[in-house]
């Protein structure tokens, strides 16, 4: 018997879980997975490390910052603030056909490209930032607006409204073609004014912090442990039975499984497909020769379009749409001199992605499309960046099939549905939602969302 | 507990919650709101009831937040609730 129990290991469970364990509830994480992180992980290959998953953290502010949701995650999971040893990044790119706009962890940057590259629209940009809500002053009717309407309010040019949003929706947004309010202010505030950070280490630093944090605290993290249903009594949620025939009972289930695969789990029928998110990625993960700096490479991501219009949809006549893409170099953040570069060069190239095309693939075919797209990602990507293909030595990619499989999000929706679930509350009593679904994303709004639904439905009573 | 050592225990408690308001703590004015002096959001003052909960098994029910405004209103809201400890 658990005081709670949270369906999940990546980094909204993992918290609620620390979140639930310090303030002494006996809690349990289960994970179908035989390791932690969800969809932000990392894996050995061919002698070298991998990350999966997020490309930078988000929301940085300079080591000691006091405010923010980096700072009041970490002070609530009782960590040090500089416990993630955040690198900032150097600086990002918006390419678009005949202009790009160069921004960094100081938002001044962004708006001395605007004033050299769109004077007209400078004060109109520093108005929509002046307006911008708070995030604790988000509320449903911000979720209700449309990103894309309230941004033409503010800004006339078409091509940079396109601009502003491609980053923003690149990094988290569910919904196809507009984007709510209320995710672009996040996404905004997170990027735009907040900035990119890393860890010298990747993603498996911060997992590890997390799962030690939370095993210290005497919560249990049970691994290979899929949930096949969750148990209900009268309505009301009781338990799980596991994969393999255990039964596990709590009066409390928190589950970031996705809403969804959530109802499913408590045999509810499937759902509308407007309810399913649609966004898929592959990605292609190259290991280079050199460093990229080496070549000329200087950008820690760049966010590139090819028409002045970006289209953010499911493709649906081919595997990938690669139209737009996004391009990360984790050598590019400022490391400690002390710690040194990463031991290799790292391209890593994103691309939207059709799920039911890669899942509908036999195996042989899979292996084919993913040579054949990954080398489509690759010339496409170097029409923005030093071509560095001469340079790699090795290659791994993802799928919308290795998506589905780690995190078990149907359609390996990266972001999950698009309709969120911000009060986390689903029909059934005493089981409530966090992570992706419940609507922040990222590894410090996965966080947020975490912490927050332990503190809403399992410790304020 | 003494007034005394419940402001004691206070005062550890809000420098967990956050250790950047150690400087702070030091020199605070028992009178004045937490929120004025204090580097304090509503989350935070969430923080409070549920430390007190942790080290004293204290329930401060959520229509008497408003009591942990001071340290001074803190320290009388919580005395009768602390006399046994």
């Amino acid at each position: 018997m658990y005081d709670a129990i949270i369906i999940g290991a990546g980094m909204s469970g993992l918290a609620a879980g620390i979140r639930a364990a310090y303030f002494e509830k006996r809690v349990c994480i289960l994970e179908r997975h035989y390791t932690i992180g969800g969809l932000n992980s990392f894996y050995r290959l061919r002698g070298r490390d991998y990350d999966v998953g997020l490309h930078a953290v988000t929301n940085f502010t300079p080591p000691g910052s006091r405010h923010g949701p980096l700072a009041r995650s970490l002070r609530q999971l009782r960590f040090d603030k500089d416990e993630f040893q955040l690198a900032p990044q150097h600086r990002s790119q918006i390419a678009f056909p005949g202009c790009s706009l160069h921004f960094n962890n100081d938002p001044g940057m962004l708006e001395s490209q605007l004033s050299e590259f769109f004077p007209s629209e400078v004060d109109s940009f520093l108005r929509l930032v002046e307006e911008l809500p708070d995030y604790d002053d988000l509320d449903e009717g911000h979720y209700a607006r449309s990103a894309r309407q309230v941004l033409e309010s503010y800004i006339q040019d078409p091509l940079l409204r396109e601009m502003l949003l491609c980053p923003l929706m690149w990094y988290g947004n569910a919904r196809q073609d507009d984007m709510d309010y209320a995710q672009f202010v996040i996404m905004f505030r997170s990027i735009f004014l907040e900035g990119f950070a890393r860890p010298h280490e990747g993603v498996r630093l911060i997992l590890r912090k997390l799962v030690r944090r939370f095993r210290e605290l005497g919560g249990e993290l049970m691994l290979r442990s899929g949930v096949e249903k969750i148990e209900l009594d009268q309505g009301r949620a009781v338990g799980v039975e596991l994969e393999d025939g255990r039964q596990l009972s709590a009066p409390c289930i928190l589950s970031s499984a996705g809403w969804v695969e959530t109802m499913r789990l408590c045999g509810q029928p499937p759902a509308a497909p407007r309810q399913v998110g649609q966004l898929s990625f592959v990605e292609t993960i190259s290991t280079l020769d050199q460093m990229p700096a080496d070549l000329g490479h200087e950008e820690t991501i760049v966010f590139f379009n090819d028409s002045e219009q970006f289209h953010w949809c499911r493709p649906t006549t081919e595997l990938c749409d690669l139209r737009t893409g996004v391009i990360c170099t984790p050598n590019n953040f400022d490391y400690e001199p002390g710690l040194g570069d990463l031991p290799d060069g790292v391209m890593r190239v994103t691309a939207l992605a059709d799920h039911a095309g890669w899942t509908g693939l036999g195996e042989q075919a899979y292996q084919a499309a993913k040579q054949d797209w990954g080398r489509r990602s690759l010339a496409s990507a170097v029409r923005f960046v030093t071509d560095y293909r001469p340079h790699v030595v090795d290659t791994d990619m993802f799928t919308p099939r290795t998506i589905e499989h780690f995190t078990s999000h149907v359609h390996g929706a990266v972001y999950g549905a698009p309709g969120k679930f911000i009060d986390g509350k689903t029909p059934v009593q005493n089981l409530f939602l966090c992570g992706t679904d419940q609507g922040f994303v990222g590894i410090i709004g996965s966080i947020v969302s975490g912490v927050s639904m332990t503190n809403h439905h399992l410790l304020r009573n | 507990m003494t007034p005394d050592s419940i402001r004691e225990v206070i005062v550890e408690i809000l420098s967990v919650i956050n250790p950047d308001n150690v400087d702070q703590l030091a020199v605070m004015d028992d009178e004045q709101p937490f929120r004025e002096q204090l580097d304090l959001d509503s989350m935070d003052f969430l923080d409070i009831v549920l430390e007190l909960r942790k080290r004293f098994r204290i329930q401060v029910p959520e229509d008497d937040y408003a009591q942990l405004d001071t340290m001074s209103s803190t320290v009388a809201y919580l005395q009768p609730l602390m006399q046994d400890i």
